[in-house]
């Protein structure tokens, strides 16, 4: 596998005039207003906003998590607003990957089948040469047949970030993926995710409320009140911290910490 | 602490449910089984009450015979009239009534067939005017002597009515036919007495057919006069006619014949607790598991209870708490429900025994203490090794992960095979006889530490069978993660399946047993009997059914015919002890079909004063070839026999044999049996019309050729095991309901893990494939080993019982196939609740959220 994979254009992931509203009434909760945003292919993507910005709705709407109240979501040439619960669980055996702030790996499998799950559910075989590559970025070639609970909270989200990467997935969607680790383990997955899309054009969205992390990314959005309020192209964590200082002055509920 | 508790219980229904059903079940059984007999047993209290109702005193002649009430029916030998006109002349007698009332006569329906009462006696009785007991609904009583009048429920029963021509089987003569000319019942409505049927003659045919002698009774029925205390009558009655006569109250009648079914009752009831001890054994099983999950999934809770200060003892207390009020709840309900279940029984036992009048719906005390008991010990017996796990958590496990380490199971392992050693120990000493009185008892024991042995060794053989049988479903990734979960938690998958296992091993052992036997005898039979064609009947009461003598010689004398033996049955008391005893119409008949060479003595034809044994009668009798035996049977007097051979005991049909004089003496003075032998070469198709139309006036036997007449001896086994089968049945759905219990709770406890599959693209379909298979692994591991247990249990108490005849040991495939067949049917059954919950988790609040 070749390093020179030029960047695919057009949108891997794209919101339409999206809103999501809970409740009714008095209760009603709008967590997304009207947000249209596009995620190109070959581009990793942060989205970033303090606590009930509604960063998180927005990407579970665009997983096909979670269903919008408005608007529409497409996933690559695929329409997911509207689509059944088959539908949606085709669409993200096939077309998208998920790496989790829990590591959510099944304890009953070893790292090798964890990571090769989707694949398995899906009835695909893995390819070969993608497989080595992806275990060799990783660097967990001599711990394949450990099971999770033998593994570092660092080496079990490696494994997570190559099932997410195995199946080549149109997206990967991240949610808050180093929030349960210790800042080198953090650097080391943030870096594995940067090298993926710099050298075989794997499209992620992440959603994180570090700056750090936010620095790795080629392009932040920054979310408050369910709208889109700012832009970061090519950011550092020092503009990303400066955004989310002048987003705080918006009247917004404060950062609670998790 | 309390109120954290209760709070905590309230928060999980459903988990409170599902524990709580299994001791609600088991409960149910306890007083239900205590409801039932107790119903039954006051509705036969007041049945005798009102049957001796007019009667102040009784005279009866004393029987030649005890009879204990499960062998059969008593006779009541009949004495002159004369004796009635002894007695009216005692003072303080108003009125004498001089009765006939005896068990053996058979109406026979509008189809030809007998009716059968199916065990209460079929009364036949002199019709004396009438009582307040008696109303007549339709015609008149007998006036004619070829009248009779029948009561409603045999009218019914036997599809006649009032004009009809009908026949009546009896027991002293042949059948007769007469004219029915009344229909009665009893008073408050009711068509029949505890099922009995009656039938009033006038009073001589019922003297001559009923106790086979003109002018006499079988009982004196008084009233005593103004002012006489009827047991001041009774004393001057007995006082009056001396030795040979019983005089009873009318009370004490009532008591006694209540007393006699009671004793079955209690028999009854103590088998219903046996099914539902092993109900709640199997509850316990459940329990436990329920509580051990309950405990890991609140690890974290109770951890944070220790951090903020909770003692070791309140956590126990907190876990203790929660079955208490899971037993008082579950104890409640099981109380109301066996109150029903009892309820519905007994109804539907009063209409099987023909109309029983049941009297109210009693709950005795016995019930209620029993299922509060049994309900409330079992939770908390089951939660407290849960609770001091619980109370072994490290405060530090609230701030981790909820990883509870694997435990080894060394431990569990060794105490597991200790027990199931103690286990087999007692039931070795059980089955070889030498526990004396206590053998039951030891051999119940060792069942029972055999199960609690074999289910502390199970988690250790769980891993490499569960392992093995999973590999079946492995083609598919929910089959590989299906089976994977079930290997996850060896202890949690064993106590599921070892709940299956009793239940399938009792089943198993039992069908071990009742096959073996059927096979040995069946075998024995076969190897033994050189007859062709057999005539005999189904018994359905104390007494099998019978046919004329004269079919016997008649047979004889059909062309083709070789031999034909006839034989008669009885208890009687031989040298002061009561025995059965068999008669048969000739000897040498008997000796040619059972190939009888006697070992002492010459087999032939015995003369009236001779008697034939078998080697153990003989031994036990301390008799042999030309000593003296005496006898006394239902009737007449005393008999005495000279010994004339002795033979091998498999070689005779019965351990004493007597010519077939004796029989005139017995409660049933016909043959129950005639085994045909026919001349070589002699098509059994030719013979069996003919011996067909030869018994066509006894509607109640039938001629069958060798294997159908064994198939009808056996079959009795059969219908046992049907009941078995179905007692046991409930600890099979209890431990179903352990497996959908198991398996919501790990759905419950895996919500993220499921979230997460479905997240990376498991379907629905594939989601609850994978549930499924997880619960069809455990029910066939637990059908595995309820047929590997129960196969050696039964093997055991086969080889146990080699000395009695049980030589042979079948070991029911077929059965068993179908129980694992049945046990993976039942694991999709039990999948499918949690499978359905599996599916619809949100997934998006499965992973989001912790």
């Amino acid at each position: 596998m070749t390093a020179t994979v030029g960047r695919p254009v057009g949108a891997a992931a794209r919101a339409s005039d999206v809103w999501k509203v809970y409740g009714s009434g008095e209760a009603q909760v709008v967590a997304l207003r009207g947000v249209s945003a596009e995620f190109e292919r070959g581009r990793f993507t942060a989205i970033m906003g303090p606590s009930g910005s509604g960063k998180s709705t927005l990407m579970h709407c665009l997983a096909g998590l979670d269903t919008v109240t408005r608007g529409t979501v497409m996933i690559g040439d695929t329409k997911v607003t509207g689509l059944g619960d088959a539908g949606l669980t085709r669409l993200r055996r096939d077309q998208v990957g998920f790496i989790f702030q829990q590591f959510n790996l099944l304890p009953t499998l070893s790292a090798k089948e964890n990571i090769l799950l989707p694949l398995a559910i899906a009835g695909r075989k893995p390819d070969p040469a993608w497989y080595d590559t992806v275990i060799d970025t990783v660097g967990l070639r001599d711990r394949l047949d450990h099971r999770p609970n033998q593994l570092s909270g660092g080496q079990q989200q490696r494994v997570a970030c190559a099932r997410a990467l195995v199946s080549r997935p149109q997206v990967i969607f991240a949610d808050e993926p180093t929030g349960n680790l210790d800042s080198r383990s953090g650097a080391e997955v943030l870096g594995f995710l940067r090298n993926s899309v710099r050298q075989h054009g794997q499209t992620i969205v992440m959603v994180t409320h570090d700056p750090t992390a936010a620095a790795y990314a080629d392009r932040v959005v920054f979310l408050a009140d369910g709208q889109i309020v700012s832009e970061l192209i090519e950011p550092t964590a020092d503009t990303v911290l400066d955004t989310m200082k002048k987003l705080d002055t918006l009247p917004a509920p404060t950062e609670a910490g998790i | 602490m309390l109120r954290a508790t209760l709070k905590s219980l309230l928060a999980r229904k459903v988990r409170l449910i599902l524990s709580g059903l299994a001791v609600v079940l088991g409960v149910m059984f306890v007083s239900g089984a205590f409801v039932l007999t107790d119903t039954l047993g006051r509705s036969f209290d007041a049945i005798f009450a009102d049957a001796y109702e007019g009667v102040d005193v009784q005279v009866a002649a004393k029987p030649k015979l005890a009879v204990g009430e499960t062998e059969g029916e008593q006779v009541a030998p009949p004495f002159p009239a004369a004796v009635l006109d002894r007695v009216r002349t005692v003072p303080g007698v108003a009125e004498a009534t001089g009765s006939v009332n005896a068990t053996g006569a058979r109406l026979i329906g509008s189809n030809g067939k007998a009716v059968t009462s199916f065990g209460p006696p079929q009364l036949g009785s002199n019709w004396t005017g009438g009582s307040d007991l008696i109303e007549i609904r339709q015609g008149r009583a007998p006036q004619a002597d070829n009248e009779i009048m029948v009561n409603a429920a045999l009218a019914t029963a036997g599809k006649v009515t009032v004009g009809d021509q009908v026949g009546v089987l009896l027991t002293l003569a042949s059948k007769q036919e007469f004219t029915l000319v009344g229909i009665f019942g009893y008073s408050g409505g009711r068509d029949s007495i505890g099922g009995a049927n009656e039938i009033y003659f006038t009073t001589p045919v019922a003297q001559r057919l009923m106790l086979g002698a003109p002018d006499t009774y079988n009982s004196i029925v008084l009233t005593s006069a103004d002012g006489v205390a009827p047991e001041r009558l009774r004393d001057d009655v007995a006082a009056a006619l001396g030795d040979g006569y019983v005089v009873k109250t009318g009370e004490q009648l009532s008591a006694d014949a209540a007393a006699g079914l009671k004793e079955g009752l209690s028999f009854f009831n103590r088998i219903l607790l046996g099914f539902a001890g092993v109900a709640l054994l199997v509850g316990t099983f459940l329990i436990l598991n329920t509580f051990s999950i309950i405990v890991a999934q609140r690890t974290r809770e109770l951890a944070l209870m220790r951090a903020i200060g909770a003692s070791g003892r309140q956590v126990i207390g907190s876990v203790l708490v929660e079955a208490v009020a899971i037993g008082l709840l579950a104890s409640v309900l099981g109380l109301a429900a066996g109150i029903g279940v009892g309820a519905l029984l007994a109804y539907v036992f009063g209409q099987f025994a023909g109309g029983l009048t049941l009297a109210g719906l009693g709950v005795p005390p016995v019930a209620v203490f029993s299922s509060f008991g049994v309900g409330l010990v079992i939770t908390v017996v089951a939660a407290l090794l849960p609770a001091l796990r619980a109370a072994r958590i490290p405060p530090i496990a609230a701030m981790q992960d909820v990883a509870t380490p694997d435990r080894p199971l060394t431990r569990v392992t060794l105490s597991g095979a200790v027990v199931t050693a103690a286990g087999a120990g007692l039931l070795a000493l059980g089955l070889s006889g030498n526990a004396g009185d206590n053998t039951l008892v030891t051999i119940l024991t060792g069942v029972l530490l055999a199960f609690i042995g074999v289910a502390l060794l199970t988690p250790l053989i769980s891993r490499p069978v569960v392992n093995l049988l999973g590999g079946l479903f492995s083609w598919s990734v929910p089959g590989k993660l299906g089976r994977l979960n079930s290997g996850r938690n060896p202890r949690r998958t064993a106590i599921t399946a070892a709940a299956l296992m009793v239940g399938i091993a009792l089943v198993t052992g039992v069908t071990v047993i009742l096959d073996s036997t059927k096979a040995s005898i069946a075998g024995k039979a076969e190897q033994i009997i050189d007859a062709e064609l057999v005539v005999a009947g189904e018994q359905t009461g104390p007494q099998p059914p019978t046919f004329e003598p004269t079919v016997v010689d008649r047979a004889a004398a059909l062309p083709g015919v070789a031999a034909v033996a006839g034989l008669y049955n009885d208890m009687a008391t031989v040298e002061g002890e009561r025995r059965f005893v068999n008669a048969a119409t000739d000897l040498a008949a008997v000796g040619r079909i059972w190939g009888a060479k006697a070992t002492a003595g010459t087999v032939a034809t015995l003369r009236p004063d001779q008697v034939a044994l078998s080697e153990p009668a003989a031994k036990e009798l301390n008799k042999t070839v030309g000593d003296r035996i005496t006898a006394q049977f239902a009737r007449g007097e005393p008999h005495t026999y000279t010994v004339a051979a002795i033979v091998p005991e498999d070689r005779l049909p019965g351990a004493i044999m007597l010519p077939k004089e004796s029989a005139a003496d017995f409660t049933q003075p016909k043959p129950y049996l005639a085994l045909v032998q026919l001349t070589p070469g002699t098509p059994v198709a030719q013979v069996q019309p003919q011996l067909e139309e030869l018994v066509k006036d006894s509607p109640e036997v039938s001629v069958t050729d060798r294997a159908g007449f064994i198939a009808q001896q056996t079959g009795q086994f059969d219908t046992l095991l049907r009941m078995i089968q179905i007692l046991l049945a409930l600890a099979i759905v209890i431990a179903v309901l352990g497996i959908i219990n198991t398996l919501a709770l790990s759905v419950l406890e895996r919500t993220r893990e499921l979230g997460l599959l479905r997240a990376i693209g498991l379907r629905r379909a594939q989601t609850m494939r994978m549930i499924t298979v997880e619960a069809v692994v455990i029910s066939v591991f637990g059908a595995l080993l309820g047929v590997t247990v129960g196969s050696g249990l039964g093997a055991a108490v086969v080889e146990a019982l080699k000395d009695e005849g049980i030589t042979e040991l079948v070991l029911p495939w077929s059965q068993m196939g179908l129980f694992v067949g049945l046990a993976a049917l039942i694991g999709v059954v039990a999948a499918v609740l949690p499978a359905i919950r599996a599916a619809r988790i949100n997934v998006l609040g499965a992973i989001a959220h912790d």
